[in-house]
């Protein structure tokens, strides 16, 4: 393979300081040099469109790809074509699978067609629990030496205290994080939206924003007992950020992440177009706006660390269900880059750098993954994005298998211009990158 | 007023919320004449003649299904029904797919119960035919605000700034909700009160006073409007006896003394004697609770002539 030479383009790396000019040589997969005025030699040259920046593979370590046992829903081809798609090099993936990811023989299934057939790096994430019942650990170590780098039960809180406290001292052996859903069953009680005036004008069963911080606050407690790395995921609530911020303060091992639909939507979405649509509904809910705005505050002061997409891919035919019975989830991963630019970026919440700290050095920092800088002598994932690019969803032409979200139609600012995983050009955006597939020659 | 409305603007009734306001008095005008066909020897008109009307009802209901079918009747349109317990979804169907079937038929107006809140907003997204919500989970129940909008303006004469109290399970009542819509946009004044337990997060932010003393509620009440507790509301940690809610929550003569002189008490039913009301208010010179149920029957009237009446 050819080395390329990205030939003076804007480089946006804050774990390696840099933001500016930069050349970047790629040879045989990964990061030869990273310099100024680097010799071109056999190099093919490539220049980019002004306005285009080169960042580390945005990584997304929430994300469900379904298979094995929901290929229906999606597949570990489609959801990483979505992947790189949206910007994504790598993605994490949920054990929620049929049968669930709680033993090697599962994650090395996963880790193969990922292998085989994935055009995005795969990171499995096992269960805590065998069959994420919540009442007996999995082989943890079994799965940690099969390639799983977090332990959740997703899709369901860790059941009991002693379950999370075991979970987290058993995994602390392994260094690898126990990522939690938080949520007290009890309090969420059969309800599909967030409690408050639009589920009491719907007439739809509340989930109070307590069924969340209540559990946070268990797993932070635990998290303090044990010293053991607590992650929370998809933080809806103002009351768990509270919670976050206060375990930081005390020096607790707790990260949080949160999606770009909870940072961009409100309960609100719920009586838009004729209401009920089940597009808007997720779990956790959408919040108010309180809740909203205290998420974008957190995602600008530094308490939250990553953001997650929560991708969750549903069958039309699932979501064609009456409101309370539909499944809960949107996809996200080619949505998640438009909506941070134009709501975070182009609103002035943060600046580039610290999205890309959200999109990518941190995510590789809780999770201890490879990447999230572009460092010489490691593969080469890399994103190329187009801040100022506007871009206009629609749900049918995205290449996940599922087309379950609330954002179809939307005009957003901010584009992928191509993304790059081990020196392979594994999307591009034509339109932005014109002339691009002779240097994609490559592509696999 | 030249700004009445003569027809109504949606082809659908799914609630209250998104009428406006000429549209009730236009509904309920209109219902004033279909109760005078009520009258007649011959309680039939042919406005609705070659119209089909399917009544669709994936949730029991026994009063609101006989008003529909009878109102139907009255206006001699070709009826159906299709009565089903449970969601599209027990049967292996999504609700898309019933409502393709019922399509296929034709109808011109579909009448709907369901046990799930927003049903009806889903299917008039993919219908052709005009949708009337006739209960759709907890959320709207539009027709009973209406006949009950009917009934009190037919007592008091007037709906603007009447002191309204609804007393009861205000979590699970569509009844409520519906009212609610309907009461504040026309200007009444109304209290909600019920246990905290079954009054939802949110429910003050729709323009209402919420208390948790019935006697505060009724207090100069021109019209009290007791709301169904159902029995296994007991069994969970909602309420802990029967006993209990009547004692609190319960509507007795000396209750209603409370009340303005010449108050009316309302109850959509079916009624839980010693539970909600004692039989002394239920039977007694307040009540209009046997009034609502035939006012019923000419709002339906109204409603079904307005939305397949005309050409459209």
């Amino acid at each position: 393979m050819k080395p390329l030479l990205l030939k003076n383009v804007h480089v946006v790396d804050p774990v390696a300081g840099r933001n500016g000019r930069f050349d970047i040589l790629v040879e045989n997969g990964v990061v030869a040099r990273v310099g100024r005025d680097l010799p071109a030699d056999s190099a093919r040259v490539v220049e980019l469109p002004a306005g285009c920046v080169v960042t580390p593979g945005l990584i997304d370590i929430h994300v469900h790809l379904r298979e094995p046992g929901q290929e229906h829903k999606e597949t570990i081809a489609t959801g990483t074509q979505s992947a790189v798609a949206g910007g994504f090099t790598a993605v994490a993936c949920m054990p929620n699978t049929d049968p669930i990811n709680d033993s090697a023989a599962v994650t090395q299934f996963i880790l193969k067609r990922a292998a085989d057939v994935g055009v995005a790096r795969v990171y499995p994430i096992g269960a805590v629990s065998i069959g994420q019942k919540g009442e007996q650990l999995a082989e943890i170590g079994d799965l940690r030496n099969a390639g799983c780098v977090a332990i959740t039960d997703d899709g369901r809180p860790v059941s009991t205290s002693l379950l999370m406290r075991r979970a987290l001292e058993y995994a602390s052996m392994f260094g690898i994080p126990v990522i939690d859903h938080c949520e007290d069953p009890s309090l969420k009680e059969g309800g599909s939206a967030h409690e408050g005036k639009v589920a009491a004008m719907l007439g739809i069963k509340g989930i109070p924003n307590a069924a969340e911080s209540i559990w946070v606050e268990r797993d932070i407690s635990i998290a303090e007992m044990t010293d053991g790395h607590i992650h929370i995921a998809h933080m809806s609530a103002r009351q768990s950020l509270r919670a976050v911020r206060a375990g930081k303060d005390r020096g607790i091992k707790v990260t949080a992440e949160v999606t770009p639909h909870h940072f961009v939507l409100t309960d609100e979405a719920l009586r838009s177009g004729g209401g009920y649509d089940t597009n808007t509904k997720m779990n956790p809910p959408l919040r108010e706006a309180a809740d909203r705005d205290a998420m974008i505050e957190g995602l600008r002061d530094g308490s939250i660390d990553v953001i997650a997409t929560d991708h969750a891919p549903h069958h039309a035919d699932e979501k064609a269900l009456e409101f309370d019975r539909a499944p809960f989830g949107i996809v996200g991963l080619e949505t998640a880059v438009p909506l941070c630019f134009d709501r975070l970026v182009h609103a002035g919440v943060i600046g580039l750098p610290r999205l890309i700290e959200l999109l990518s050095a941190n995510p590789a920092r809780v999770l201890g993954l490879p990447g999230g800088t572009i460092r010489e002598g490691e593969a080469a994932d890399l994103t190329i994005l187009s801040p100022d690019t506007p871009v206009t969803i629609e749900a049918r032409s995205l290449r996940s298998k599922s087309k379950n979200t609330p954002f179809d139609g939307w005009t957003l600012k901010g584009a992928v211009a191509a993304t790059i995983v081990g020196g392979r050009t594994a999307y591009v955006n034509e339109s932005i990158l014109k002339g691009w597939a002779d240097v994609g020659e490559n592509r696999k | 007023m030249s700004t009445a409305a003569t027809a109504l603007r949606s082809r659908h009734l799914l609630g209250i919320e998104h009428l406006e306001r000429d549209e009730i008095d236009l509904i309920l005008d209109t219902a004033l004449a279909m109760k005078e066909v009520g009258s007649r020897h011959i309680k039939k008109v042919p406005t609705l003649r070659g119209r089909t009307v399917v009544n669709l009802f994936f949730e029991a209901s026994t009063r609101t299904r006989m008003s529909f079918e009878l109102a139907e009747k009255r206006l001699s349109a070709d009826t159906l029904g299709m009565t089903t317990t449970g969601s599209s979804v027990t049967k292996g169907e999504t609700l898309t797919d019933t409502a393709r079937t019922i399509e296929a038929m034709a109808p011109d107006l579909i009448v709907m119960r369901h046990a799930s809140s927003g049903a009806p907003h889903q299917l008039a997204k993919i219908c052709r035919a005009g949708i009337i919500n006739a209960g759709d989970g907890t959320h709207e129940h539009p027709t009973q605000a209406l006949l009950d909008a009917f009934t009190m303006r037919e007592r008091k004469a007037r709906l603007q700034g009447l002191r309204v109290a609804i007393v009861g399970d205000l979590e699970h009542s569509r009844v409520l909700r519906s009212n609610v819509f309907l009461l504040t946009k026309v200007g009444a004044s109304v209290v909600v009160c019920g246990p905290p337990t079954l009054r939802p997060v949110g429910i003050a932010e729709m323009g209402v006073e919420v208390t948790s003393s019935i006697d505060r509620a009724v207090e100069g009440a021109d019209v009290v409007m007791m709301l169904r507790v159902q029995h296994e509301r007991m069994k969970g940690l909602f309420l802990p006896s029967m006993r209990e809610y009547f004692t609190l929550f319960g509507l007795t003569p000396e209750r209603m003394r409370r009340a303005a002189p010449d108050a009316i008490v309302m109850h959509p039913g079916p009624m839980n004697r010693g539970v909600e009301i004692d039989s002394e208010v239920a039977d007694g010179p307040w009540s209009v609770i046997l009034d609502q149920v035939a006012n019923g029957l000419a709002v339906r009237m109204a409603v079904l002539y307005l939305l397949a009446g005309e050409e459209g």
